[in-house]
């Protein structure tokens, strides 16, 4: 097994595209490793991307934020900035992992693995956020939402790779907010989850809403119809509720070791109810 | 209370929280594990695991593994031989299929090469035919007479005829007339249950070191039983135990799986066949897979009260699986279920059956958790029903000094009612409880075991002692040993260095279970230091020229008695081993001993618990454990194992388990899946030690190892009953299940 450390975006996106199927991308590591170690993958190069141009970097532009791909959960906390404009994708990305894997784990790299149960995937679509992909005929922007297609599967081209994420700006009364559930207080991987983000009007009701729901479909799912509920609505027990039933007619997961059916679809609900009533704290408090 | 006299004593070095001599190196990652040991030339040896739940091998071409570049020896069950006692041949079928795989990541060939990565590639390069049967992993499915049947002819003697083709053995126990009690009743409730098979979840994997060239083993691994390690593996390489020299590392957990062998044979065959010494670590996944988890079980409970609240009767079958190997753990739980009752009509019965998955190894009380957890959760739903305080229902009917107990023996001195009573006089117990809260009660129980043991203290030349004795420290032992050690030689705890030594230094001792060492290995050093203080009163009184019986030993000092009281001044230790050279020699003392008199001991467990009534999650919000420790000699590690027993019962009460596919296979072998607790689910377990002294110990003494893991089962089913109020009765309790009862309750 080969380790390489490009020099350049260009030559990563080279060495990517003449070796499609045979390198891995390096950026935190924290699930690469893992697989490497329990042998479900055996690459032929690892192609690490952690030292690149503006990988570490969180910038402001248009209004929102521009996160590297290799920055990492903790430092993602520890952004006063990113912390004010979405907690809510803050809040998912900090539940990576334990805390030393905080030190390492990346959104990108949350997004890239193709997990249908990451935690920071769900918060970014609720955010709306792109990402900038980088690939042999250069740069494309593409939304979080669109990266996903299954299970282990991402819509990514051969040669082509994830550079940064980028939180859209938003009006001042907005705010966001992610769950899941997990049996245990941390150390698992969500049974379901949601992720909400919402706007308020000068009356206090929401004028706009995006309401998404992990590990119960094969991939992320934006609710819309959930969203619809409470659009209008000041989130009153009725239009919660009406939420709540929209994201149990959504959800379509599977049994497994992790969960039922029957629990899965019946949490997301829950889940999304609750994360729709902190979001809606959040902005009544700006 | 009424102490015997001989247990009466002012303890100076015995109850005080000193440093444990093996703390620093842990935490500064200086000990030596299992797997921290090599040597040069040393080759790395691999498994090859069946992928089916049940298959016939019908062929093994190991050939093109054995001519992979760097593979040094390929084994098979075909390099051992066959052993005439049933119970070894099945600890070297298990750590090596012959003729059929029998659960999923059995054992079916090794390598030893020069590197991991040779050997992991010679694993694929191994040819194994499997004709794939059908298999059975549920133990009411394996109790049926068409189950498929996992071993021919393994029923026992006491098996009845007409039952299934894998039942093993039926055991019973109890006395009384069950008709007359449950006649006498107001209530009779009859309960069924199911709990899945949990594991120890030891941190350090089992990491072994062999070398076995011209007849002689050297055997460096992690092991709660070094002797018992080198008995299995001389016999199943067909050696004399004085060949195969046994050290056991430091050990990062055990609970009672590390009392068997699944790699230490592999490796020492694989070092025979290579000529090399070869080195053995277990992945986590193995681990789940192919060590051994506990019983998994099927009960039945039927008890009846009267309104007032007095048992009359109780009767429990239990039908437990261990694995595809008999075993026997379903007499303990036989004989446990109902031990904290005094009743005049109770019976209990008992059986296995074979079963598709690994053999089951020790965990912690085995066999006790489960049908203590069925009894007390049966009496708990009588309370309910009769609305009557399920502390006082314990009181009214708990067993007692002189009670005959379910099991047969007729108790002597047991704290249970003490423990009861602290329980009640606790705020834990009436403290008031919050929205979807709910408190649980449970009492539990364990036998306890001495066993045999050997122990040699020896004198320094500065006098300060040096302790030599067989069984690896899990819980603190060393540290306790030496307290004992000074505490009878009137010496600092910093004068005394306990080690635990290999097999060809030291006479046989038994494992590392039962809750045995502090018991059994402290009272064999009690002797053996009274052992070495008589010779250092005899060597006084030739100095002093008087009689052996005039001189008396008092604070580390030998002192002139009787009519020769004050006609010398008190030689101290420091000064009798100064001058042993010129008065006989070394002075040493030492201990040989089959233990008796490890008594029984009994714990109440307090849990409160809020349930959340949308997703059925449960939260453990206060937890207070009540147990009788005889005397705690160390208070630091009795509470650590009343909390960390607590906290393995929390966890499979609430979550762990054994989870298989349609297939066999196993579908959590790791801890991402398979959950235990972790540290930020629970509150601070706080421990309430009692001390009722056990008359079998010089001290006092009883075990406390094991009994903590016992009563969280019920204790917990209880709180989610009252918090929820739904009763599960299966475990674990599971947020699905929770919430489906909830749900369906409406």
């Amino acid at each position: 097994m080969q380790y390489l450390k490009p020099q350049s975006i260009e030559e990563a996106a080279d060495i990517l595209s003449r070796n499609a199927g045979k390198a891995r991308i390096l950026a935190g590591g924290t699930d690469l490793l893992v697989q490497l170690k329990s042998g479900m993958i055996e690459p032929e190069m690892i192609v690490d991307i952690k030292h690149l141009d503006g990988m570490h970097d969180i910038t402001e532009e248009d209004g929102g934020y521009r996160v590297g791909a290799a920055v990492p959960g903790i430092k993602l906390g520890q952004h006063a900035g990113v912390k004010a404009l979405w907690p809510g994708v803050v809040e998912a990305c900090e539940l990576i992992g334990s805390t030393q894997i905080q030190g390492r784990c990346t959104m990108v790299g949350n997004l890239c693995n193709g997990g249908p149960a990451a935690d920071s995937v769900p918060a970014m679509v609720a955010a709306d956020a792109t990402v900038r992909i980088a690939g042999p005929n250069g740069a494309r922007d593409c939304a979080v939402f669109d990266v996903p297609t299954g299970p282990g599967k991402i819509s990514l081209e051969p040669g082509e790779f994830v550079t940064s994420v980028f939180l859209p700006a938003r009006p001042a009364r907005a705010s966001d907010a992610y769950l899941r559930f997990i049996p245990r207080t941390e150390m698992d991987i969500a049974v379901a989850s949601a992720g909400v983000s919402l706007e308020l009007g000068e009356d206090g009701t929401i004028t706009a809403a995006r309401v998404t729901l992990g590990a119960v479909g094969p991939k992320v799912m934006l609710v819309e119809n959930a969203a619809r509920a409470i659009i209008g609505t000041t989130l009153d027990d009725d239009a919660a509720e009406a939420l709540a039933a929209a994201c149990r007619d959504a959800a379509s997961p599977i049994d497994d070791k992790r969960g039922t059916v029957e629990f899965r679809t019946q949490v997301a609900g829950v889940l999304a109810k609750r994360a729709a009533r902190i979001a809606m704290t959040r902005a009544g408090e700006k | 209370m009424n102490f015997p006299a001989k247990t009466k004593r002012d303890f100076k070095v015995v109850g005080t929280r000193v440093a444990r001599p093996d703390g620093v190196d842990k935490v500064t990652g200086r000990a030596l594990y299992g797997a921290d040991f090599s040597v040069p030339g040393m080759l790395v040896g691999r498994i090859l695991r069946s992928p089916h739940a049940h298959a016939r091998i019908r062929n093994i071409d190991a050939s093109r593994a054995e001519a992979l570049a760097g593979v040094k020896a390929v084994v098979t069950a075909a390099d051992f031989g066959v052993p005439e006692d049933a119970a070894l041949r099945d600890i070297q079928d298990n750590c090596m299929a012959r003729e059929k795989a029998l659960y999923h990541g059995h054992a079916v060939a090794a390598v030893a090469a020069k590197d991991a990565e040779t050997a992991k590639a010679a694993l694929k390069l191994i040819e194994v035919d499997y004709e794939v049967l059908p298999h059975v992993t549920d133990v009411d499915a394996a109790m049926a007479a068409d189950a498929p049947v996992v071993q021919e002819g393994r029923a026992d003697e006491t098996v009845p005829e007409g039952s299934g083709p894998n039942v093993t053995m039926y055991t019973e126990f109890g006395h009384g007339d069950l008709e007359a009690g449950f006649a006498k009743a107001d209530l009779v409730l009859e309960r069924s249950f199911k709990t899945e098979a949990t594991h120890q979840g030891y941190i350090e994997p089992h990491a072994c070191l062999a070398t076995l060239t011209g007849g002689r083993g050297e055997l460096w691994c992690t092991t709660q039983g070094q002797y018992l390690v080198r008995e299995l593996c001389a016999g199943i390489l067909g050696m004399e135990a004085s060949q195969l020299r046994v050290t056991a590392s430091e050990i990062g957990g055990g609970f009672g799986g590390k009392t068997t062998v699944f790699i230490e044979p592999v490796a020492l065959a694989l070092s025979r066949k290579s000529g090399r010494p070869v080195k053995i670590v277990m992945t986590r996944s193995e681990i789940f897979c192919a060590t051994g988890p506990t019983i998994s079980s099927s009960m039945d409970v039927k008890i009846g009260i009267t309104r007032d609240g007095r048992i009359t009767a109780g009767e429990a079958t239990l039908r437990y699986q261990g694995g595809a190997f008999p075993c026997e753990t379903v007499s303990m739980g036989a004989q446990a279920a109902f031990a904290a009752y005094d009743l005049e009509a109770v019976r209990t019965y008992g059986w296995n059956a074979l079963t598709n998955r690994p053999k089951e190894a020790a965990y912690r009380a085995p066999g006790a958790p489960v049908s203590i957890y069925a009894v007390e959760s049966v009496v708990d739903e009588l309370c309910q029903e009769f609305g009557l305080d399920p502390l006082e229902i314990r009181l009214r009917n708990a067993a007692r000094d002189g009670t005959k107990a379910s099991y047969g023996p007729t108790f002597d001195q047991i704290g249970l009612v003490a423990t009861l009573e602290a329980a009640k006089a606790h705020p834990h117990y009436t403290a008031p409880l919050g929205e979807n809260q709910g408190r649980g009660l449970s009492c539990g129980f364990w036998f306890n075991f001495g066993g045999n043991t050997c122990v040699s203290l020896n004198l320094n030349n500065d006098g300060t002692v040096g302790i030599t004795e067989g069984n690896p420290d899990i819980g603190g032992s060393r540290a306790s040993i030496s307290m004992m050690a000074a505490e009878e030689l009137g010496i600092p705890y910093d004068k005394v260095r306990t080690v635990i030594t290999d097999t060809n230094s030291l006479g046989h001792n038994d494992v590392t279970d039962g809750s045995r060492v502090t018991f059994a290995v402290g009272l064999a050093t009690i002797e053996a230091a009274r052992a070495a203080i008589k010779v250092m009163c005899a060597r006084v009184a030739k100095i002093w020229g008087i009689d052996e019986e005039a001189v008396v030993w008092e604070d580390g000092h030998a002192k002139p008695s009787g009519p020769n009281a004050g006609d010398f001044d008190p030689m101290s230790i420091e000064e009798i081993a100064a001058i042993a050279s010129e008065t006989g020699g070394p002075i040493a003392g030492h201990h040989e001993v089959n233990a008796e008199g490890a008594g029984v001991s009994f714990g109440v467990h307090l849990a409160d618990v809020e349930v959340d009534p949308e997703t059925g999650a449960t939260k453990v919000v206060r937890y207070t454990v009540f147990q009788d420790a005889g005397k705690a000699v160390h208070p630091d590690y009795v509470e650590g194992q009343m909390q960390g027993g607590s906290v393995q019962g929390i966890g499979w009460a609430l979550n762990e388990e054994y989870i298989y596919d349609e297939d066999g296979r196993l579908q959590n072998a790791g801890f991402l899946d398979y959950r235990i607790p972790v540290a930020s689910d629970l509150p601070m377990i706080e421990p309430v030690i009692l001390e009722i002294p056990n008359p079998g110990h010089p001290y006092g003494v009883r075990g406390v190892g094991e009994t903590s893991i016992v009563p969280p089962l019920a204790a917990l089913s209880n709180a989610v009953s009252r918090a929820a109020g739904i009763r599960l009765h299966e475990l674990p309790m599971s947020p699905p299940k929770i919430l489906k009862a909830m749900m369906s309750k409406g």
